[in-house]
């Protein structure tokens, strides 16, 4: 298992030799010690690897990530996972602002609590967070899904459009266009499944509400033509 | 983009290391401010006395004959520490006001950095560990205190541009984000008897927050009053003789985070800033709230 001290290797030349990996690699199992808060740690990796980080990261760690697997054993900081294509990103700890930003697939595991823009304009990625998230999260989420264990803080899903969002939690408030829906079958079995996936047990699915777009803002109405 | 870092100490045994502590913190937030930086330190206070700290462009010309100028003036003894461009005078405390104005009678091209009877201020022009090492940071001592890091948005590079500004007496303020509405509020605050001496924004909002404290608020109601009248990005970090507060704006996209343990609570804008402080791996860490005003006393 290659073992990366960033106290001694660079931040560059870890990126580096992971950008080099390719489906098919030996070096399946890494193991990344002494972060302390770098930014960009791990990202661009397009391998189905996996990566393990000792303590906590800075700024955009996972971003852009393919297939690989990044498990932050500590708290991340703003950007984690951001624009995440597939893959896994999970964080041991808490999340700061935009985490899983235009994520465009893969699952974003984070089992603290994520603050402020979680999920903003996210594009197909699945975030399932443990504890609870801040304001203004799910801004402008075109798709995928949003899973919050806990509360959400102001705005919700403000500006949304066909992401969907499942809170166990209080809810502080819905943004613009944001409005609570019905958990039917199918959104029951998916979330089953996606609980699953994140390695959360003993939870029940009849414990969430569902929150998504009225369709109001987002698609022209006629009504509306003088406001242009 | 700028940095911020704040140390507050609970335990005495760490006040010897304050301005190591303090000196690390700034010297990993230097990329988020290249262009100046400064720092408050708090410690030191004697009964009876008072802290000035000046400076000048050209110390070796005006702080030789200051202190005897000064005594001179005040019919009392002065005591001078010379820091660089920066310069710690030490007044008798009911001589304090007195004590400013003849500063600037003696010398107009001096500026007052802060007043109390703990505080010193230093700031200048200056990658953050130069100006830090210009000032010996590191082997400062004391109870608390704020460093700065900063990238010029609003206002030039200049030495007063820098932060942290005085607020009041053993008071002071540092920023990061930019204030949308600082001219109409300078003018205002202006019209009120408020004088400033740059375009900055940071300037216009300890002020505000001098002006507010002035009409009889404490400085955690000053910090409530500016959600509703300051517009703008920003994080707060505000250092009082005896605390330390946290301030971020409603929005809150500029970041901060916030560690304790028993023996001190720290600030950095990044994670980053606060890796070397000890048993840093087992303190309580998180991100304060937006519009939610954070403050510690000893």
């Amino acid at each position: 298992m290659p073992t990366v001290d960033l106290g001694e290797t660079s931040l560059r030349e870890f990126n580096q030799a992971l950008h080099q990996l390719r489906e098919g690699t030996n070096e399946t199992d890494w193991l990344v010690l002494n972060p302390k808060g770098h930014h960009a740690v791990a990202v661009g990796v397009d391998a189905p690897i996996r990566v393990e980080i000792k303590g906590s990261v800075g700024y955009y760690c996972g971003g852009m990530n393919k297939l690989a697997t990044i498990v932050v054993d500590g708290s991340a900081g703003p950007g984690v996972a951001e624009n995440m294509m597939s893959g896994a990103v999970v964080v041991k700890g808490d999340a700061s602002q935009y985490a899983g930003a235009t994520g465009r697939g893969g699952l974003l595991v984070i089992e603290g609590n994520a603050s402020s823009r979680c999920g903003i304009s996210m594009k197909g990625i699945d975030i399932v967070v443990r504890g609870s998230i801040g304001h203004m999260s799910a801004f402008m989420a075109q798709s995928g899904n949003l899973v919050v264990l806990g509360d959400a803080g102001d705005a919700l899903g403000d500006s949304i459009y066909e992401a969907r969002l499942f809170v166990r939690g209080e809810v502080k408030s819905l943004g613009a266009d944001c409005i609570e829906k019905e958990m039917r079958p199918e959104h029951h079995e998916w979330l089953r499944q996606r609980l699953d996936d994140a390695g959360i047990n003993g939870v029940a699915t009849t414990e969430f509400r569902r929150y998504g777009s009225a369709r109001k803002l987002y698609n022209f109405n006629i009504d509306n033509a003088d406001a242009y | 983009m700028c940095g911020i870092v704040g140390l507050f100490l609970k335990d005495k045994a760490l006040e010897p290391k304050l301005g190591a502590m303090l000196s690390d913190m700034l010297a990993m937030m230097g990329d988020r401010g290249p262009d100046s930086a400064g720092f408050a330190i708090y410690g030191g206070a004697e009964d009876g006395l008072a802290k000035i700290t000046v400076q000048s462009a050209s110390p070796g010309e005006d702080f030789p004959n200051l202190p005897e100028a000064l005594s001179k003036a005040l019919r009392a003894p002065v005591e001078i520490r010379l820091k660089d461009t920066h310069a710690v005078l030490t007044v008798p405390e009911e001589k304090l006001a007195e004590a400013r104005a003849e500063i600037g009678r003696i010398n107009p091209r001096l500026r007052v950095m802060g007043v109390g009877e703990s505080i010193e201020i230093y700031k200048e022009v200056g990658y953050p560990t130069d100006v830090s090492n210009r000032f010996g940071l590191k082997d400062m001592t004391g109870t608390h205190g704020i460093g700065h890091t900063r990238m010029a948005t609003e206002s030039a590079v200049t030495t007063l541009g820098a932060h942290p500004f005085s607020t009041g007496p053993d008071e002071c303020l540092v920023h990061n984000g930019s204030l949308s509405n600082h001219n109409n509020l300078r003018r205002e605050l202006i019209h009120d008897g408020m004088r400033f001496e740059t375009e900055n924004d940071t300037e216009v909002a300890a002020a505000y927050l001098s002006w507010r404290m002035s009409q009889g608020l404490d400085l955690g109601q000053a910090l409530d009053k500016s959600l509703s009248d300051l517009d703008g990005f920003y994080t707060f970090v505000v250092g009082t003789k005896d605390g330390f507060g946290v301030l971020r704006d409603p929005i809150a996209c500029k970041p901060a985070v916030l560690a304790e343990t028993d023996q001190y609570v720290a600030f950095g804008s990044e994670y980053r800033a606060l890796t070397k402080l000890p048993g840093i791996e087992g303190a309580r860490v998180w991100e304060p709230e937006p519009a939610t005003v954070y403050f510690w006393e000893h």
